[in-house]
């Protein structure tokens, strides 16, 4: 047994048992068309049907959403989404396209939104069926996320909103965005109200959803224009004015430190080449004994072999990290780890990049539309991409603000 | 076997931690700890060893020490977190004992598997200390390197390096005879045994070489196996080790931490500033990722024995590298006053250089990881 299976509760135990044999019999295989390397950078229609069949298929066998309840077209459970992550990431499948709506507006919709609500909008955002987006930043609302001017104005039971939304990825797939935006513009924080908005149906009539060019050349996210869309009161999220509140939770989950477990499939190598498998320093290992610097293998390099070893350090320190979260007695400060999550999960996975583009040397300089390009070009692509996770959901540098100030009760920094 | 989820970390440990704190806070705070051991600042001071030995006697009274000893020689028989547990709370406080020495030995002892050993750790559980005297005078960390010898049950050479020699009651050698490495137990007043102090940085522990004169030993493990004894202890030294590291971060970090919340410059305290404040997380993070291995380390000494060097060199090489940046930051941003001797961060900077270095760095460890996990370098 592994180390998780041996405090299985008989409820996880016997869920773990449906998840492995389903996924035996279910793993989607081989994708028919070109997977890129994670929902963000989804551009191709033909690409995001087949995920979301997978999503799906994975939500029909209670492996999405296994701990919402049932009402809202979950599975009723307790803590078991963490085992069927577990056991989809054994089982190395695609990962989930509805990445947005799964791991920030399923949880904020759950704990803020109506009953009536929830269970209009949850089993489709569970299912992958309707694809979601985050309405946060702006063109003056980076960092500082508070800074919001899109305005929502009440008008009778509607809201009528203007605005402008920056760095939505998968806006232009979306059914549905969590939006945070201004009803009052007396007070900073408490003048934010959050809504869900559906955005598809309103394309061409109060929405406009414009492609953004990331620096790699792909797509994935949008830049969205409000032009007096007209949205009803019921969904309004909480108060008006506790936006920032609902904001929170949108946030704690986005960095790993909700109270629900977020459904996460993944560890599928989408490329041909092992040293696809990016996020992993392990595959670090394999990249090197490929690849030649100064007349010898690079795993024989004593710098180079010395910063991979460092960088296996840091990942195993943060797996077991996320293990010792659950040891009680282990953590002076409940939210000390877990609002760590996203910073360190973020910059290892940007210097394990770093470092493998810069193992394969001069061949590092070949880019996914080269032929000769080793591990089809992946590394450089991915280590491009690493900086959207290291900037966005709050910069990692406000991540170190938050730390600071709520872990380590240091002044705030502004 | 597999891996327990809350490192074999239960309540009797807990229960065991707690205490352990409590006992340092009541009887050795920072302030305590600093009249005692740094009463003399003269960097020609006379080499000194300088320890309370009633809070000692309590310790074994206590029976920390016999924590980890095993049920059959007398001991409590608790797996190596209790003894991680214990060291970091040791660390913390930067205590003068020879707890951490102890513990060493009591592993190098438990993979010895001869009754000898088990008489010797009957010792221990007694209330006796002991340390490792296994270095030769290059500093290597290899077990098979000793320059003291083995012949017809006497040892003659020198050990170096040897933690907390003046305060031990017996010493675990390592020596060479004919067939390899042995390992002897041999007592502090022994005939022909010499303790030779070192002078060190470290205020908060002693340190000796020790010449051995035709010295009399009982042997713990047989000439030929004691490299494989020490190699199969390795893991939890490198364990202790870095527990004692991760409690002298934690101590650095809280302590810098609250001077950056009431030192007051530009009309702000320190911390407002993202300079000081984003270091002292990233401190936080290595003390987290250090501690995380460390407890994952000692974990899989009693459950995966295959994965416990492995996992113990990671411990060692991320709590080497953290100790010596929480050092640095402390004496850094505690301005003028944390470059000064009054300023207690020099006790936990100068334990945690000395930390570092011991069993090897963390290039040393990560060295070795690469060998184990990429085999050795062309």
């Amino acid at each position: 047994m592994s180390e998780a299976e041996r405090k299985d509760t008989p409820e996880q135990a016997e869920f773990r048992a449906h998840c492995r044999a389903w996924l035996a019999d279910n793993h989607p295989g081989k994708p028919p068309v070109h997977i890129p390397q994670g929902a963000l950078e989804l551009s191709d229609p033909a690409a995001l049907a087949w995920l979301q069949a997978w999503q799906k298929a994975a939500y029909d066998a209670g492996l999405v959403g296994a701990d919402y309840s049932k009402e809202t077209g979950g599975g009723g459970m307790t803590n078991c989404q963490s085992i069927a992550n577990q056991e989809m990431t054994r089982a190395k499948t695609p990962f989930f396209p509805n990445i947005i709506g799964l791991g920030m507006a399923a949880p904020t919709v759950y704990f803020h939104a109506r009953d009536d609500v929830k269970a209009e909008l949850l089993p489709k955002l569970l299912s992958g069926e309707e694809i979601w987006c985050q309405g946060f930043s702006e063109p003056g609302a980076g960092s500082d996320l508070a800074n919001q001017q899109t305005f929502a104005e009440k008008q009778g039971d509607n809201w009528v909103i203007n605005g402008h939304k920056v760095w939505t990825s998968l806006a232009h797939f979306a059914s549905w965005m969590i939006l945070l935006c201004r009803t009052s513009k007396e007070d900073k924080y408490n003048g934010l109200s959050y809504f869900v908005v559906p955005i598809k149906e309103a394309l061409g009539n109060g929405v406009t959803v414009r492609p953004l060019i990331k620096m790699t050349g792909e797509t994935g996210f949008n830049e969205v224009i409000f032009d007096d869309l007209v949205v009803p009161d019921r969904y309004r999220l909480d108060d008006v004015g506790a936006g920032w509140k609902v904001a929170m939770t949108t946030l704690a989950h986005e960095r790993g430190a909700g109270p629900l477990t977020t459904p996460s499939a993944g560890g599928m190598v989408t490329e041909e080449d092992p040293g696809a498998a990016v996020g992993n320093a392990a595959s670090l290992i394999e990249l090197a004994k490929q690849s030649y610097r100064n007349g010898k293998t690079a795993a024989d390099d004593p710098v180079i072999r010395d910063a991979i070893m460092q960088l296996i350090i840091r990942q195993e320190g943060f797996r077991q990290n996320q293990r010792r979260i659950g040891v009680q007695a282990l953590n002076d400060h409940p939210m000390r780890i877990p609002l760590q999550y996203k910073l360190v999960a973020t910059e290892i996975g940007q210097d394990i990049a770093q470092l493998a583009y810069q193992i394969e040397g001069a061949a590092s300089s070949l880019y996914v539309n080269d032929e000769h390009a080793p591990a089809g070009g992946q590394w450089p692509l991915a280590y491009m991409n690493s900086f959207g996770i290291t900037i966005a959901a709050g910069a990692n540098e406000v991540q170190r603000n938050i730390l600071g100030e709520r872990v380590l009760g240091l002044p705030k920094s502004k | 076997m597999s891996q327990q989820k809350n490192f074999g970390f239960g309540e009797d440990e807990a229960m065991l931690r707690d205490a352990a704190a409590k006992f340092f806070a009541d009887h050795a705070s920072a302030d305590k700890i600093h009249q005692q051991v740094a009463s003399d600042s003269n960097i020609h001071r006379d080499i000194a060893c300088i320890w309370d030995r009633d809070l000692w006697q309590q310790i074994t009274e206590l029976g920390w020490t016999a924590a980890c000893v095993p049920e059959a020689a007398g001991g409590i028989g608790m797996p190596l977190v209790a003894a991680v547990a214990l060291a970091e709370e040791a660390g913390k406080a930067a205590f003068p004992s020879p707890l951490i020495a102890t513990f060493n030995a009591t592993f190098v002892l438990n993979a010895c598997q001869s009754e000898a050993a088990t008489s010797a750790l009957g010792q221990i559980a007694e209330g006796k200390a002991a340390t490792l005297a296994i270095t030769n005078q290059r500093g290597s960390w290899e077990p098979s390197d000793t320059d003291v010898t083995v012949a017809d049950g006497t040892l003659s050479g020198t050990a170096w390096f040897v933690q907390d020699a003046q305060k031990a009651d017996f010493f675990v050698v390592a020596a060479k005879g004919d067939k390899g490495v042995g390992l002897y137990t041999v007592n502090a007043g022994d005939d022909g045994l010499t303790i030779i102090p070192d002078g060190i940085i470290d205020l908060t522990r002693d340190q000796a070489h020790i010449t051995f004169d035709n010295v009399s030993a009982t042997e713990v493990a047989p000439c030929g196996s004691g490299d494989q004894v020490l190699a199969a202890a390795l893991p939890a030294l490198l364990c202790i080790s870095a527990a004692d590291m991760v409690g002298g971060g934690e101590w650095l970090l809280q302590t810098t931490t609250e001077y950056a919340t009431t030192r007051v410059q530009f009309d702000r305290p320190l911390g407002f500033f993202q300079a000081v404040k984003h270091p002292l997380v990233n401190v936080m993070i290595d003390i987290d990722q250090a501690k995380s291995l460390t407890y994952n380390a000692a974990c899989a000494y009693a459950e995966e024995p295959e994965q416990a060097e492995r996992c113990a060199r990671m411990a060692k090489a991320a709590a080497s590298d953290m100790a010596i940046f929480s050092a640095s930051r402390a004496v850094q941003f505690h301005g003028g006053i944390g470059f000064t001797w009054e300023c207690y961060v020099h006790l936990f900077f100068k334990r945690q250089m000395h930390n570092q270095v011991l069993f090897g760095d963390a290039k040393y460890q990560r060295a070795k990881l690469a060998d184990l996990m990429m085999g050795a370098a062309a």
